[in-house]
C-alpha cells in the first residue's frame, strides 16, 4: 500500500511464503490505480522484469524471501550495474537452501556486502514496525530515484506477519529533494534526442575501473547523507544493546526490565544497514563500557558494530539461528555483561 | 498497563479472529496493540495461535512468553500451553473440547462449554465468540460496546447477517461467568 | 485420506485383498481431506511393489505440498530447489545408471520456475520418469495462480479470475513436450474416479517399465484435486476437475514411441 502511495505502478513477483499478502494485495489493488502486477513464472523472470520496467523509468518493485532472493541476485547485480532505481522487499526466512519459514535475521551480510557477484552496494533499510515499514518504503522508493540504486527493505519474517494499527500519511523526512529527471530512461528517441543504452557489461577499455571509480563517490555520498538510526535511553547508558529490526523491540522490553533493576543499559537501533552508523556507535565508546548485539542468527551484524567499537569496548552476542528471541534471553545477557565489566 | 493474551485451538476455530477483534478494539479504544499469529509448518491441521497484547504505552516485544492470560479452544492447545501462563494468570478453557483441567494451582481457570453453549445457539462455529465473551469479562480489557463496533467493523459486508449471532455468542460467554 | 493399517489381522477364512503397499510407510498424511497427492502416492508405491524396485528406486521430490513424498515412500529421495528436480534426477541417473529415478513435481515447479529444467531433461531424453500433479494452482503457498490455471478461474492472485489478456492461457504441458524428440513415453492421467486411478496406475507402471527398459524420457501428467486451493469440499473439487479441467486438458497418450 505504501508503495502504491510512493507512485510505484510496476509490481513483479513469484509467490513465496512468507511474504504472499504483498502480491496478493497488488494483484487486487493494482488494477485501481491504472498499475500493473504481473505474477512471474519464477523470480529470475520477476527481477528481470523489474529490471526492464526501471529501465524504462517506472518506479518498480518486487518482494520475495531466501530462495527467491538467491535466484534475484542475477539480476540485483546486472540492476546494481546498470544503476536502476529499484525497490525489493526481502522477507527473511529460516536457514540455508528451502530452509524454514521461521523468524530470522540471517540475510545480513548477503544483503548488505553485496550478495551477487561483482562488489556492488545497495542501499538497505531494516523496519521495526509496521508503521516504520510503511514509511521507508516510500523512502525507499525516494532514495531509489535519487542516487539510481537499488533499495532493499530487509524484514524480519515476524514484521512480515504481525498487524499493528498504523496511520497512513504521505511519508515525509524534512527534506524535500528534487529528483533528477530520468533522461537516462529507455523511452523511445522520438528522433528528438540521441538513443539511450542501459546496460550491465563494463567490456570496452578501463570500463570496469571508472565505473568502480564512479560507484565509490556514489557509495561515499550515501554513507556520508544516508545514514539512519535510532536509540532508546541512551543518554546515561554504560550499556548498549544494538539490534535491528524486531529484534529491538523485544530489546527495548528487556532494557525497561533491567533499568527497573538499575542496569544503566540502551539500545542502539540502526535503521540503515548500509550505510551502518559506525560513526554513531563509535562516538560511544568512551562512555559506554559494553555493547550487547542481539539478533536472530548466530552472529551477523555483530561484524561490524565490532568495526566501529574497534577493540575501544567489549562486545558481546546473543543469538540464535532462528525462531522468537524473547526478551528474557537479552536481559540475561545484559546482566551476564555487566558481570564481565564489573569484574573487569 | 500493559494485556497480554494468547489464544490456541485448532486451525478454524476462529482464534485468529478473536484475537484481531481484541486488538482492534484496543485500537478503537486509543491504545497500543499488536497481532502476532503463529505461522509456518503448522498451517495444515494442527495448533495456531495468536499472541494479542493492549497497552496504554508503546509496545515493545510483541512475543511474550508468559502471558497473563491464555484462552485455549481445545486440548491440544491446553496441554502446549498451560505451563507458560504467567503465576496468577487466568485460563480461560473451552470445556467442550477438553477433557481435562489444569493441573496448576496457582492460577485462575475459568472453565465454558464454549462449543456446547455455541450450539445451543444453533452454530457450533461461534465457539470462539463465546470465549471471548469470558475473556472480556474476566479482564475487561475492553468494553463491551468498542467490541460491538469491532465487530461491525471487522466483519465484511457479506457477513453482516451473522453479526447477531456473534453478539449473542459473545454475551452469552461473559454472563457465563455470573450465571453459570 | 483414511488411515489403512497393516497392522490389522486378517480373520481365519478371509482373504485379505486390499492393503497398504510395502513401500508406502504406514503413518498420517499431512495432505487436506481430497487431495489427490495422497492417491498419487499410492499408485506410485504399488507401482514400486509390483515391480519390484523398492531398493533401487530413487525419488526427487519438489518444492510444493509434496515437498514431504519422502515421509510416505520408503525409498531414497532427495528434494530440490524449486522447479530444479528434473536437473537434480539427472545427476542422481548419470552417477546411478542402474537405478530407477523419478521426479515428482507439481505445476508451479514443473511448468513455472521449472520449465526450462524439464523441456531439457525431455531433450536429453534422460532416462527418468516424471510424475507431474497439475492441480491448477499453487497448493502449498495459499491457492496462488500456476500456468496450468483455467481462464477465470479464481486464484489469490487473480482474485477477479485469470484473464487472458494479463496472464496468458493454461499451459499444456502433455501437448508441449509431446513435440520433443527425446520423449519416449507421455500420457495425460485423472484421479478423480476409481476407473481413472486405475489408469494412472497403468501409465505410471509402463512410464517406469520405459525407463527400466532403457528407453529415454517419460512423463505422466496427473489431474489432481486441491479442494483447499479451490475452495471446495472434496466431492466437488472431484466434479469441478471433470467439469473445467478435463475440457482444457483432454486425457489420453500422447506419445509412445513403441507404438511407432
Ligand atoms: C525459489 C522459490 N520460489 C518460491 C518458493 C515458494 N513456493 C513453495 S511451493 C510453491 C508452489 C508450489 O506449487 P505446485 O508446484 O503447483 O505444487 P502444489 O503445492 O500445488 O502441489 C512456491 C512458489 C520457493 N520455495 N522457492
Ligand atoms: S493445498 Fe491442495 S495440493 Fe496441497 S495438500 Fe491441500 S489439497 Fe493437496
Ligand atoms: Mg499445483
Amino acid at each position: 500500500m505504501a508503495a502504491i502511495m510512493a507512485g510505484c505502478r510496476k509490481y513483479f513477483a513469484y509467490p513465496i511464503t512468507p511474504q504472499n499478502e504483498i502480491p496478493e494485495y497488488m494483484a487486487a489493488h493494482m488494477p485501481e490505480v491504472g498499475g500493473v502486477f504481473l505474477q512471474a513464472e519464477s523470480e529470475l523472470a520477476a527481477i528481470n522484469m523489474v529490471y526492464g520496467a526501471a529501465a524504462a523509468g517506472e518506479r518498480a518493485m518486487t518482494s520475495t524471501s531466501g530462495p527467491g532472493y538467491s535466484l534475484m541476485l542475477e539480476g540485483i547485480s546486472g540492476i546494481a550495474r546498470a544503476e536502476l532505481p529499484v525497490v525489493l522487499v526481502l522477507v527473511m526466512r529460516g536457514g540455508p537452501g528451502i530452509g524454514s519459514l521461521e523468524n530470522a535475521q540471517l540475510d545480513y551480510f548477503s544483503a548488505t556486502k553485496g550478495g551477487g557477484h561483482g562488489g556492488y552496494r545497495n542501499i538497505v533499510l531494516a523496519a521495526s514496525s509496521v508503521q516504520e515499514l510503511f514509511d521507508l518504503t516510500q523512502l525507499a522508493f525516494e532514495l531509489a530515484d535519487y542516487y539510481r540504486v537499488l533499495v532493499m527493505l530487509l524484514v524480519d519474517g515476524i514484521l512480515g506477519q504481525i498487524m499493528e494499527p498504523i496511520e497512513i500519511m504521505p511519508f515525509s523526512n524534512g527534506k524535500t529533494r528534487s529528483l533528477p529527471a530520468k533522461t537516462w530512461a529507455l523511452t523511445g528517441t522520438g528522433r528528438q534526442r540521441p538513443q539511450n543504452i542501459i546496460s550491465t557489461m563494463l567490456m570496452r577499455e578501463d570500463e570496469t575501473y571508472q565505473w568502480h571509480q564512479r560507484m565509490a563517490v556514489k557509495y561515499q555520498k550515501i554513507q556520508a547523507e544516508e545514514v539512519r538510526y535510532d536509540s532508546y535511553c541512551l543518554e546515561d547508558a554504560r550499556i548498549a544493546v544494538v539490534a535491528y529490526g524486531m529484534t529491538s523491540r523485544v530489546a527495548e522490553t528487556a532494557i525497561d526490565e533491567c533499568r527497573e533493576q538499575g542496569l544503566p543499559v540502551g539500545l542502539i537501533r540502526p535503521i540503515s544497514l548500509f550505510p551502518f552508523p559506525y560513526q554513531f556507535i563509535s562516538q560511544y565508546t568512551h562512555r559506554i563500557e559494553g555493547f550487547l548485539v542481539t539478533e536472530v542468527s548466530m552472529g551477523q551484524m555483530v561484524e561490524d558494530v565490532r568495526l566501529a567499537v574497534n577493540g575501544r569496548s567489549e562486545v558481546s552476542f546473543v543469538g540464535r539461528g532462528g525462531g522468537l528471541l524473547s526478551h528474557q534471553e537479552i536481559t540475561r545477557g545484559i546482566r551476564e555483561l555487566w558481570l564481565k565489566l564489573a569484574t573487569k | 498497563m500493559q494485556r497480554e493474551v494468547i489464544i490456541a485451538g485448532f486451525g478454524g476455530q476462529g482464534v485468529l479472529l478473536i484475537g484481531q477483534l481484541i486488538a482492534y478494539s484496543g485500537m478503537l479504544e486509543g491504545k497500543a496493540v499488536t497481532w502476532l499469529p503463529s505461522y509456518g509448518p503448522e498451517i495444515r491441521g494442527g495448533t495456531c495461535h495468536v499472541i494479542v497484547i493492549v497497552s496504554d504505552r508503546r509496545i515493545g516485544s510483541p512475543y511474550v512468553t508468559q502471558p497473563a492470560a491464555i484462552i485455549v479452544m481445545n486440548r491440544p492447545s491446553l496441554d502446549k500451553f498451560e505451563d507458560r501462563l504467567n503465576s496468577g494468570g487466568i485460563l480461560l478453557i473451552n470445556s467442550s473440547l477438553t477433557d481435562r483441567l489444569p493441573e496448576r494451582k496457582d492460577i485462575r481457570v475459568i472453565a465454558i462449554p464454549a462449543t456446547d453453549l455455541a450450539h445451543k445457539l444453533g452454530n457450533s462455529r461461534v465457539a470462539n465468540l463465546v470465549m471471548l465473551g469470558g475473556y472480556l469479562g474476566a479482564t475487561e480489557v475492553v468494553g463491551l460496546p468498542t467490541m460491538l463496533q469491532a465487530l461491525q467493523e471487522v466483519f465484511p459486508e457479506d457477513k453482516h447477517h451473522l453479526l447477531p449471532l456473534n453478539k449473542k455468542a459473545l454475551e452469552v460467554g461473559m454472563s457465563y461467568l455470573t450465571e453459570p | 485420506m483414511v488411515e489403512v493399517s497393516n497392522k490389522m489381522t486378517v480373520m481365519p477364512g478371509l482373504r485379505k485383498i486390499y492393503g497398504r503397499p510395502q513401500s508406502l510407510k504406514d503413518v498420517r498424511t499431512h495432505y487436506c481431506p481430497g487431495c489427490g497427492h495422497g492417491i498419487i502416492h499410492r499408485l506410485l508405491c504399488e507401482v514400486i511393489d509390483e515391480l519390484d524396485i523398492q531398493g533401487r528406486t530413487i525419488g526427487v521430490s519438489p518444492v510444493g505440498c509434496s515437498v514431504f513424498a519422502f515421509d510416505y515412500i520408503n525409498i531414497d529421495f532427495a528434494d530440490s530447489l524449486h522447479g530444479r528436480a528434473p536437473a537434480v534426477a539427472t545427476g542422481i541417473k548419470r552417477s546411478q545408471p542402474d537405478k530407477i529415478v523419478f521426479t515428482y513435481q507439481g505445476d508451479g515447479d514443473l511448468a513455472a520456475i521449472g520449465l526450462a529444467e524439464i523441456v531439457h531433461a525431455a531433450v536429453r531424453s534422460e532416462k527418468i520418469t516424471t510424475i507431474f500433479v497439475n492441480n491448477a494452482n499453487y497448493g502449498m503457498t495459499g491457492g496462488q495462480m500456476a500456468p496450468t490455471t483455467l481462464i477465470g478461474q479464481k486464484t489469490t492472485t487473480t482474485p477477479f479470475g485469470r484473464d487472458h489478456r494479463e496472464c496468458g492461457y493454461p499451459l499444456r504441458i502433455a501437448e508441449l513436450l509431446a513435440t520433443v524428440e527425446g520423449v519416449v513415453y507421455l500420457c495425460r492421467e485423472a484421479v478423480d474416479t476409481s476407473a481413472r486411478v486405475i489408469q494412472a496406475k497403468k501409465s505410471i507402471k509402463t512410464a517406469f517399465e520405459r525407463q527400466m527398459a532403457g528407453d529415454g524420457f517419460s512423463l505422466v501428467e496427473i489431474l489432481s484435486p486441491c479442494p483447499s486451493g479451490w475452495g471446495m469440499p472434496p466431492i466437488k473439487a472431484r466434479e469441478w476437475l471433470r467439469e473445467n479441467m478435463m475440457p482444457q486438458y483432454k486425457l489420453g497418450k500422447f506419445k509412445d514411441t513403441r507404438e511407432g
